[in-house]
């Protein structure tokens, strides 16, 4: 592949690894404030990454590490003013949310921030999350894969359910909209149905890019998939999307290595090794690593051990190289997400002229 | 009279920015209006209420397009993002105004909802308030997987009951839950938060919440619901009432007074709450300038085509072939059931209205759109700069209101001339603040600190 590789950081919390907390710059409180959540989104544009990407649950993030979370569709939308190129893709769950709900979130995600919006399709399993909903249990792959199809589906026909030009102003009869340019939706799914037409117009980029782990959503449905593997060629596949591989990373800082970094946390909380591509060491490795991955995959999602000592190396050392040498691309000022990604604008499954349209937000 | 004759002689005024979203007063045919739908449009008008010094920028909710006739209503503005994500947006941009969203409680769960407001209440730094609405109508419910779903009974029912766990979740956390160094046994006391259950006619739930009180404690709750219900419902649990009863001085203080007895019912004292009515505000450097002004934006508003509209609803009728500008409809009124599809407009007996339709045109020689017009709503306050500020002074310090929700006319430079001109006549007169004093909305509205509910 000769295609520069997407660079996508995943935001949530302080890290990746159970213990980040620990080794944080700030008190804990801190992560639940305004000031964190614009300085990490601050940092991620100014590295060049394109895409932020925000982990959510309805339910304290599992295990030793903050039980606080602010949701991610807040963040992002917060995020997005604090912003210009970054793309922004919150989590959201397909399993227990309303998806009438959820799609209104997300194209207002994508008119703040101007066409930079994505949405990072999840399933719920814990059924903690029923209960606190008062909802009955999902239970099995099956369904989940069920609702998440559903969801995805209510969420790019609402997308769609107002076609780009509908409100057209037409002082002469007085019509603000053309109810022909509007659509229902008629969704009849196996557990739900939703009538539509979404409240919020079509939002800037038509679609909102969709992300999702590879295997959630029907073969298709999804703009990205996000591949797991523990070596590069394990991650090698194709796919009707784009691929990212999720890579776990620790990078040597000025002060101390990866290795020690990871042994202190490891004292609080290991971080077991799960499918994932796991790098720890020198920002020189790990450049050669994403060069290797950009031949089998289309980008990368890296989610950095401890955001406060692994962004700064990131950006630093290791994304400039990136740029430099042609292996990544900064995503331009104006551009669309999707238009970064090589994304075209698809025009409304429910328009009468289905040329696409072409060309950015 | 001078102030000091008033029950209320230091009575501060407090203004609201309403952006309304679905409706045909905001007019869209100038050359001058902007987007509804961009966020360029709710950037500019945040910053100048913001600018103006006012309490809260508000969005509106509706959660299915309004119909008319089984068709999509398509004379009306209409089109709005989703209010919490796009005040998160907001708060990014702004340091003082408070932000709130109406949602309703019969398509949302506490669990989500509150969460969602913790949110925008943190990312904001305490500027959050939620105005509590209750949906209920089967129409609505097509959009959501619970389907039609709640009696109209129980809509005030669930509401309250949603209130109560919302704020068991917003009070789980104890202030010093989260530890103070990285260097602590936890990132938080397993002690210090609570897990919120509830078991009632209509929640069964176990919820972990998973974020802190703000700097205001929660979120300030608003109301907007005119039956006695509603009523009631504002005066057990709001901080501020929305009302619908701002442009008449009587009208205004019958409901202040309703109010203030209710909340004694409910056992809180009368200074608990905020009542600022919804009111659209036009100015002229003249009281001949400003009435012509406001005919004229009426003829915006109420187009032909809209006349029309309103009309048909009326008599049951498609009028929408006729000419606005000529007679009523000769025809009787068909009586038909309200679907509620248009949600305030629920004819008591068309026949009446008919007839005092009929009446009124032809005392005053009206056509049918300037018929529509004359008994439209009085929708608000029409003057120059000095007279609407000793208005607005006669109308706290005698206790009809404490303030108003300022729907512009125009997006999104309808605030303009009011934070312009508006704004300063009020404070020469003592009735507006000169500068924000607190930093978040319930400090604005002079609310007493949230106490703890647990
Ligand atoms: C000034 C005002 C503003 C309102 N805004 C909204 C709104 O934005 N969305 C909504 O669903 N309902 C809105 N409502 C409707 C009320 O929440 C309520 O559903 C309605 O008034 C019927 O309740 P009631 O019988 O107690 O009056 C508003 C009501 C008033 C008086």
């Amino acid at each position: 592949m000769s295609r520069p590789l997407h660079l996508a950081v995943e935001l949530d919390g302080e890290g990746a690894h159970p213990a980040a907390w620990r080794r944080a710059s700030h008190a804990p409180a801190a992560l639940l404030t305004p000031e964190r959540v614009r300085a990490l989104a601050q940092v991620a544009e100014n590295a060049g990454a394109t895409l932020a990407t925000f982990d959510d649950s309805l339910l304290p993030p599992d295990g030793v590490g903050p039980v606080g979370r602010i949701g991610a569709v807040e963040r992002a939308a917060f995020a997005a003013v604090h912003t210009s190129v970054l793309g922004l893709a919150p989590v959201v769950s397909t399993t227990y949310s309303e998806p009438f709900h959820v799609s209104s979130q997300l194209a207002s995600l994508d008119f703040a921030a101007t066409g930079r919006a994505a949405w990072l399709v999840a399933a719920t399993a814990d059924p903690a999350a029923a209960r606190s909903l008062g909802r009955p249990t999902v239970e099995g792959e099956e369904a989940l894969r069920r609702e998440a199809r559903d969801a995805g589906r209510v969420a790019r026909d609402l997308w769609d359910s107002w076609e780009d030009d509908a409100a057209v102003r037409d002082v002469d009869t007085g019509r603000y909209l053309d109810r022909d340019k509007l659509h229902y939706i008629d969704f009849v799914g196996e557990t739900y149905t939703v009538k539509g037409p979404a409240i919020v117009p079509r939002p800037p980029q038509g679609q909102l890019v969709v992300l999702a782990p590879a295997g959630l959503l029907p073969a298709g449905a999804a703009d990205v998939e996000l591949v797991e593997g523990r070596s590069v060629a394990d991650l090698a596949g194709d796919g009707p999307g784009l691929r990212f591989a999720e890579v776990e990373i620790a990078l040597d800082t000025p002060a101390h290595t990866a290795a020690e970094r990871l042994a202190d946390l490891d004292r609080h909380a290991p971080w077991a090794a799960g499918p994932r591509l796991r790098y720890a060491g020198p920002p020189g490795g790990l450049m050669a690593l994403l060069e290797e991955l950009a031949g089998v995959v289309d980008g990368v999602r890296l989610r950095p051990a401890v955001l406060d000592e692994d962004l700064p190396e990131l950006s630093a050392r290791v994304l400039p190289a990136l740029f430099r040498s042609g292996t990544a691309a900064r995503p331009q000022p104006g551009t669309s997400l999707r238009t970064t990604l090589g994304l075209t604008r698809p025009a409304s499954r429910f328009a009468r002229h289905l040329t696409p349209v072409e060309g950015t937000a | 009279m001078s102030s000091t004759d008033y029950p209320r002689p230091h009575a501060q005024l407090h203004l609201g920015v309403f952006f309304q979203g679905v409706n045909h007063w905001t007019i869209w045919s100038l050359p001058e209006s902007g987007s509804q739908i961009d966020f360029s449009s709710f950037r500019r008008m945040i910053g100048t209420a913001e600018r103006g010094l006012f309490d809260a920028f508000f969005l509106g909710e509706g959660l299915r397009l309004r119909e008319s006739g089984g068709k999509i209503h398509d004379l009306d503005v209409a089109g709005r993002p989703d209010a919490i994500t796009q005040l998160a947006a907001l708060a990014g941009l702004t340091s003082r105004i408070g932000l709130v969203a109406t949602q309703n409680t019969t398509y949302n769960e506490p669990a989500d909802l509150a969460r969602r407001l913790s949110g925008l209440d943190l990312l904001s730094n305490g500027r959050a308030g939620w105005n509590v609405v209750t949906t209920d109508n089967a129409w609505t419910g097509e959009n959501f997987r619970r389907g039609g779903y709640l009696d109209h009974a129980d809509r005030y029912v669930r509401a309250e009951q949603f209130l109560t766990v919302a704020r068991q979740i917003w009070d789980s956390w104890d202030t010093d839950a989260i530890a103070t160094s990285t260097d602590a046994e936890d990132w938080a006391d397993p002690k210090g938060i609570a897990t919120v259950g509830a078991r009632t006619s209509q929640f069964d739930v176990e919820i972990t919440p998973t974020l802190p009180r703000s700097p205001q404690g929660h979120p300030v709750i608003f109301q907007a619901g005119d039956s006695a219900e509603g009523r009631d419902f504002a005066a057990r649990n709001a901080d501020v009432i929305f009302s619908a009863h701002g442009s008449d001085f009587a009208d205004a203080l019958a409901f202040a007074t309703d109010i203030r007895a209710r909340l004694r019912t409910a056992g809180r004292s009368e200074d608990a709450l905020r009542i600022l009515p919804g009111t659209e505000i036009v100015l002229g450097d003249t009281e001949e300038e400003a009435a012509e002004k406001a005919h004229w934006i009426r003829l915006h508003q109420v187009t032909p085509a809209t006349a029309l509209a309103i009309a048909g609803q009326v008599w049951g009728i498609d009028l929408s072939d006729r000419d606005a500008d000529g007679p009523l409809p000769a025809e009787d009124p068909v009586v038909v059931e309200p679907t509620g599809e248009m949600g305030s407009r629920r004819w008591k007996d068309p026949r009446e209205i008919v007839r005092t339709w009929r009446d009124t045109a032809e005392a005053r020689g009206l056509s049918l759109r300037e018929t529509v017009i004359a008994l439209g709503p009085q929708r608000g306050h029409v003057g120059t700069p000095a007279g609407l500020a000793e208005k607005f002074a006669h109308f706290v310090r005698a206790g009809a209101v404490d303030g108003f929700n300022i729907s512009p006319y125009l997006t999104p430079d309808g605030l303009d001339d009011i934070v312009d001109r508006l704004v300063p006549e009020l404070q020469e007169r003592g009735v507006y603040r000169e500068r924000y004093a607190g930093t978040t909305l319930r400090e604005h509205l002079g609310l007493a600190g949230s106490g703890f509910f647990r």
